[in-house]
């Protein structure tokens, strides 16, 4: 290679450097250990808003009802009214006044969050130990105890993506 | 105190006041008459009788002193400074610890006293069994471990952190009569020392489509939020150090996510899982919580840089003035932008500033302490100061941060904090 060459070679290099991820010449040693799909499987629980990451599995507000008797009611109240922890029912129309009651109803922006947060967080005390059916029961329950879905409407991979919640056109992004 | 020969006080400039109810020139301490004025002020301090005081030799200077620990405790006469712990209703560790601020001095705050919020307590990490996994949009999903990270190029920062609900007390229609600490007491200071996020990103080679990175702890909360790429692949690191040593149980060990200037909530603990993708995953924690709701019922998501803040830590709510004289006003500021520019001081309610002194090291994005010299009267006052940082931004009056946010809002509450000294020493919150 001959020395003008070199030198562009160099400048492109720098320029890719200086635009790269890192920007400050730094570069790892390459010890990361390839994982397996088997392992990003079993740990991968982040459920998104267009339904990525749900899993099989169906439920209803009726079964739903059932699993909250049993292990919610403690902390969340009968029928979501909330006390000692959040409530999770109701508030609808308080959102853009001096008292605002947020609630999955009133407030949340997407009805996966629900299955998201109550998989991988609820209930407190043996978090991550509800099937994904009771998840989808319990995400049922709460939205038809908010008035968003019927009492009969089961709730999967492919239903719970499509449910508009009724606040979601408030929330702006910050970050596009 | 008739052999003490006393300078008048017109004979320095520096002695003249700079704004309103008595505060001095900044650079009053560093000069030779501060000395004369320091040694006036301290007459006000009693000083105790003690069996070890002169004349008396101190019995600890009789016998031989302790021996030696492997890890160093404080003073048991300190054990007093300790954070305070609010637990949520029916949980142990679901809640937060506050920063004892008015207690401390410096921009470092001591690994055992920096504050925590936990959303499900904090786990007991075997390190040799902790992974770090990255997957989603690379090329590579890739695992770590802390015995492979600690061998890549560290780097190492002081910077602040902050709870973007801190603060939030003063939301109250009536000020809360709580210390600096229960107000503020969600923001601390460390040198943290870690991997930078984008050399692991560059191994798993993150692809064109990818925007955000979904970030998990190990808790059992599995505490989730989504970060842009562009943040993790600018000042991010993953965090395996806190001022030298491991990183406490309590924030986040064996590996935390940490982004200088924003919002703690975001900086993950107990790191577990980097998911790339091309939006964020809406969690929990960034549309149900640390959302910021605006007055007409619109939501901001992704509001994660902390806002210019300062706030005064002595005299600070729940202290008491020992009688009229010099004091030095001390206090911190930061900003999530970068340097502080500067700090202005007010004794008058904030009708008359005067610049404070701002202590080195002055570092982007980690606590800044500032002091200002104070010769209180002994009448009413209301101390306020005022930070600007290296972009302009000046910190908010309380009214004018209601006036934009509502009465409802949580997060990144910043306003200028007043505190009113009264005739008999006493300090309290108020607003000014």
């Amino acid at each position: 290679m001959s020395m003008p060459n070199l030198r562009a070679c160099l400048c492109v290099a720098i320029v890719a450097s200086a635009g790269s991820t890192i920007g400050r010449a730094q570069e790892g040693p390459g010890l990361g250990v390839p994982a397996t799909p088997e392992q990003v499987s079993g740990w991968a629980i982040s459920i998104l808003p267009d339904g990525t990451g749900l899993p099989a599995g169906s439920g209803t507000a009726a079964a739903g009802a059932e699993v909250y008797a049993e292990k919610c009611v403690a902390c969340h109240g009968v029928d979501g009214a909330g006390m000692p922890n959040d409530q999770l029912v109701g508030g609808h129309g308080t959102i853009a006044t001096a008292t605002p009651v947020r609630t999955i109803g009133s407030y949340w922006p997407y009805a996966t969050t629900v299955f998201d947060y109550v998989r991988r967080a609820m209930p407190l005390v043996a978090p991550q130990s509800l099937t994904n059916d009771e998840t989808y029961a319990l995400t049922a329950y709460l939205l038809h105890l908010n008035g968003i879905i019927d009492e009969d409407d089961v709730m999967n991979a492919r239903t719970l993506p499509r449910i508009e919640m009724p606040n979601r056109d408030n929330f702006v992004r910050a970050v596009p | 105190m008739t052999n003490l020969e006393r300078t008048p006080e017109a004979a320095s400039p520096l002695l003249e006041p700079v704004a309103g109810n008595g505060l001095l020139h900044r650079r009053l301490f560093l000069t030779g008459s501060a000395a004369l004025v320091g040694a006036a002020g301290l007459e006000f301090m009693s000083v105790r009788p003690a069996a070890a005081a002169p004349p008396e030799v101190p019995v600890w200077m009789k016998t031989p002193g302790a021996g030696m620990s492997p890890y160093g405790t404080r003073s048991r006469y300190e054990e007093g400074v300790v954070r305070a712990v609010g637990a949520t209703s029916g949980t142990v560790g679901t809640g937060a610890s506050r920063t004892p601020l008015e207690r401390l001095e410096g921009i470092i705050t001591p690994g055992a006293l920096h504050f925590e919020r936990h959303h499900n307590g904090i786990p007991d990490i075997d390190p040799a069994e902790h992974r770090l996994l990255i997957h989603g949009l690379v090329d590579r999903p890739l695992m770590f471990d802390l015995e492979s990270l600690s061998r890549y190029p560290l780097v190492s920062r002081i910077q602040f952190l902050e709870c973007s609900g801190n603060s939030g007390a003063n939301n109250a229609p009536q000020a809360p009569q709580q210390s600096a600490s229960g107000i503020h007491g969600l923001v601390s200071c460390s040198e943290w020392t870690g991997v930078p996020l984008g050399v692991l990103l560059e191994e798993a080679g993150v692809r064109r489509t990818a925007r955000w990175i979904v970030a998990e702890g190990a808790d059992a909360a599995a505490m989730s939020r989504s970060i842009p790429k562009l943040k993790a692949l600018d000042d991010a690191i993953v965090a395996i150090y806190q001022n030298g040593e491991r990183l406490r149980p309590g924030n986040g060990y064996p590996m935390r996510l940490f982004l200088p200037g924003w919002e703690g909530n975001a900086c993950v603990k107990w790191l577990r899982r980097l998911q790339v993708t091309a939006e964020p995953a809406m969690t929990k924690d960034e549309t149900s919580k640390y959302s910021d709701l605006m007055p007409d019922g619109k939501a901001l998501l992704f509001t994660f840089p902390m806002g210019v803040k300062s706030v005064i830590t002595s005299p600070s709510g729940g202290l008491s003035m020992r009688g009229p004289g010099l004091y030095q006003i001390s206090g911190i500021a930061w900003s999530g932008a970068g340097r502080i520019r500067s700090v202005e001081v007010s004794a008058d309610g904030g009708r008359t500033f005067a610049a404070a002194a701002l202590e080195d090291p002055v570092l982007p994005k980690a606590l800044t302490r500032f002091r200002m010299p104070w010769r209180w009267d002994g009448g009413a006052a209301v101390l306020q100061s005022r930070a600007i940082d290296e972009t302009g931004a000046v910190q908010p009056t309380r009214q004018a941060l209601l006036a934009e946010r509502g009465a409802a809002f949580r997060y990144h509450y910043h306003a200028i904090q007043s505190w009113e000294v009264s005739p008999e020493g006493g300090v309290r919150n108020v607003y000014a």
